[in-house]
């Protein structure tokens, strides 16, 4: 497929806003249970969710780009019951409201206690709504990422390690980023965002290295013969009835060399995964700021650079049709 | 149920591009506005095209086949291209199975064309909506055109009547028919999308001829029986050669 800048931007922006939302909303769990020190002040989530939301506002802002008709985007909404994208076009907006009211319920203070918990688990408005919120972070992520994985035809993609990827690789530049922040808001955090981040890099790497494995090992199901009905071994497009191009030759092959394919691969291993593992090493024992900032700002390029290749490594099998000009 | 749609004979197909042309100039002319081209005479022309006809080479030389094909919505039963639509713009219509695109609902976001196998949906570059075959849906059922006329644009101009347009849910049609007795096919059946276009596989033509259908044994008139030969005196017409 041609990797579009569109759907690169949008998929990577709200993969960090939503990974950063789990990270701020993990934290004030783990802190409720006492496992990490409570922040006193709502800032750091007020502050950490509105960095989120600026990320999920950018990534919504870039998808416009995509459309024909921006102005009639709100139609997209209709056809929720079949339609992955439709699913994705609800919930990403009921996301960024739940991210804005859990950064404005922090940021004014105004947090009613709804519950008690067993003996002494308060359960108030934030922690209502940041599980709302979860429940939308994660099924946002499940509908980005069936957008691709439901075309059956398009073999890379069509395969549940397409969900687990977007959820981890969104994630984990989410935990980077919550590190670098807390690095600045609430320093008895880092630790804890950092070593997450690592992990879900870590798993990130594994899951993405395996469809890597089983993308090398496709067969495509479509071959020239199926795509004309011709049974013979032997047959070769002689004109494809046009000399100049088409949306056919243009929306569905990257039109580059393989070479250069085959080094965003690794351009992308490293920049989204192993950088990042050894600068979050490096920050984790310095905490040193500027490792987180260099962690997540490495991360995301390399991101961009595996979204690129995640669309580029498509093969769409009607560019069995277009495989001779005349 | 109607499904109607086209059966295409590769048998038949000579490659001369008319059915191309006429899509072009019928459904560019239609209410929909006119299908976007790009430098038309310049260097690196572009356009939107419903139809397309390609050339395969079968075989290795000499034994080779040329194949001309064709291309142009299928009109699918399970429409991949309809499900993933966000907007509903995409959609199949139960009247007679015509896969068709409501321009005015359409956001341009070209999900459907990636959900289509076959590559035969086109974004137009102007109009900055996907475009696609209709099989003639402004035509087909103008009663203001002769019945004979009111067929898809492609199958009207192919001179050699290489499109046959039908019902082929309709076991007595020309189309079903045609598909019965020619071992008509369709186009990369793993996917389930089950394309209501077929094709019909190029076929060796034969022709057997016996003596009995040369000259009818049962033959009360004897019109059919060899002349008696005149003799050589007898004068001819022109007396030099004998009749």
């Amino acid at each position: 497929m041609h990797p579009a800048f569109s759907v690169i931007f949008l998929t990577t922006l709200i993969g960090v806003g939503q990974g950063l939302f789990l990270a701020l909303y993990t934290g004030q769990v783990y802190s409720l249970i006492h496992v990490l020190p409570t922040q006193a002040e709502g800032g750091f989530y007020a502050g950490g969710s509105a960095l989120a939301l600026l990320f999920l506002i950018a990534g919504l802002a870039a998808s416009f780009f995509h459309l024909g008709h921006p102005e009639r985007a709100w139609r997209s909404a209709a056809k929720w019951r079949t339609s992955w994208l439709s699913r994705e076009v609800i919930v990403l907006p009921s996301f960024m409201g739940t991210v804005f009211l859990y950064a404005a319920v922090h940021y004014t203070g105004w947090n009613p206690q709804i519950a008690i918990l067993g003996e002494s688990l308060p359960l108030d408005l934030s922690l209502v709504l940041g599980a709302v919120g979860t429940v939308l972070c994660l099924a946002l992520f499940v509908c980005t990422a069936m957008i691709y994985a439901c075309l059956k035809f398009l073999q890379e993609w069509h395969s549940p390690l397409t969900v687990v990827n977007y959820l981890l690789l969104g994630s984990a530049s989410g935990f980077t980023l919550a590190a670098a922040f807390s690095v600045y808001s609430a320093p008895d955090m880092v630790r804890f965002y950092g070593t997450w981040a690592m992990i879900i890099t870590f798993a990130g790497l594994l899951t993405r290295a395996a469809s890597l494995v089983r993308n090398a090992r496709l067969k495509p199901k479509s071959t020239l013969q199926t795509a004309i009905g011709v049974r013979h071994v032997q047959v070769a497009q002689k004109a494809q009835g046009f000399m100049g191009g088409s949306f056919n030759t243009r929306e569905f092959f990257h039109g580059k060399p393989v070479r250069l394919l085959r080094s965003v691969k690794w351009l992308f291993l490293l920049g989204a995964f192993v950088m990042p593992l050894l600068l979050l090493g490096g920050a984790l024992s310095s905490l040193a700021g500027a490792f987180f900032s260099a962690a997540f700002l490495t991360q995301y390029a390399g991101l961009l650079a595996e979204r690129w290749f995640f669309f580029a490594q498509a093969n769409h099998p009607q560019n069995l049709y277009y495989q001779a000009i005349s | 149920m109607t499904q109607l749609a086209l059966v295409i004979d590769l048998n038949v197909c000579v490659g001369c591009h008319a059915c191309v042309t006429s899509c072009k100039e019928w459904n560019t002319s239609g209410a929909a506005g006119a299908m976007s081209d790009d430098r038309p005479y310049g260097a690196d022309p572009t356009g939107t095209f419903f139809n397309r006809v390609q050339t395969y080479e079968v075989g290795c030389f000499p034994k080779t086949e040329t194949v001309h094909f064709p291309k142009s919505c299928l009109h699918c039963e399970e429409p991949p291209c309809v499900p993933v639509c966000p907007t509903g713009a995409s959609y199949k219509r139960k009247e007679d199975g015509i896969v068709l695109v409501d321009y005015d609902k359409c956001i341009g976001c070209k999900y459907c064309s990636w959900a289509c196998p076959y590559g035969v949906r086109e974004i137009d570059e102007h109009q900055k909506v996907m475009k696609k075959c209709t099989l003639c849906v402004d035509r087909i059922y103008d009663l203001s055109l002769p019945e004979a006329e009111r067929r898809p644009a492609c199958v009207m101009a192919c001179p050699t009547s290489a499109r046959l347009f039908g019902d082929v849910h309709d076991p007595d049609s020309a189309v079903s028919e045609a598909i019965r007795e020619s071992g008509g096919y369709q186009l990369m059946p793993e996917w389930g999308t089950k394309p209501s276009n077929h094709y019909l596989p190029r076929r060796k033509t034969q022709i057997r001829i016996h003596t009995d259908e040369l000259i009818r044994a049962d033959n009360p008139l004897k019109k059919e029986r060899q002349l008696p030969k005149p003799d050589q005196n007898e004068p001819s017409l022109d007396d030099v050669t004998s009749w």
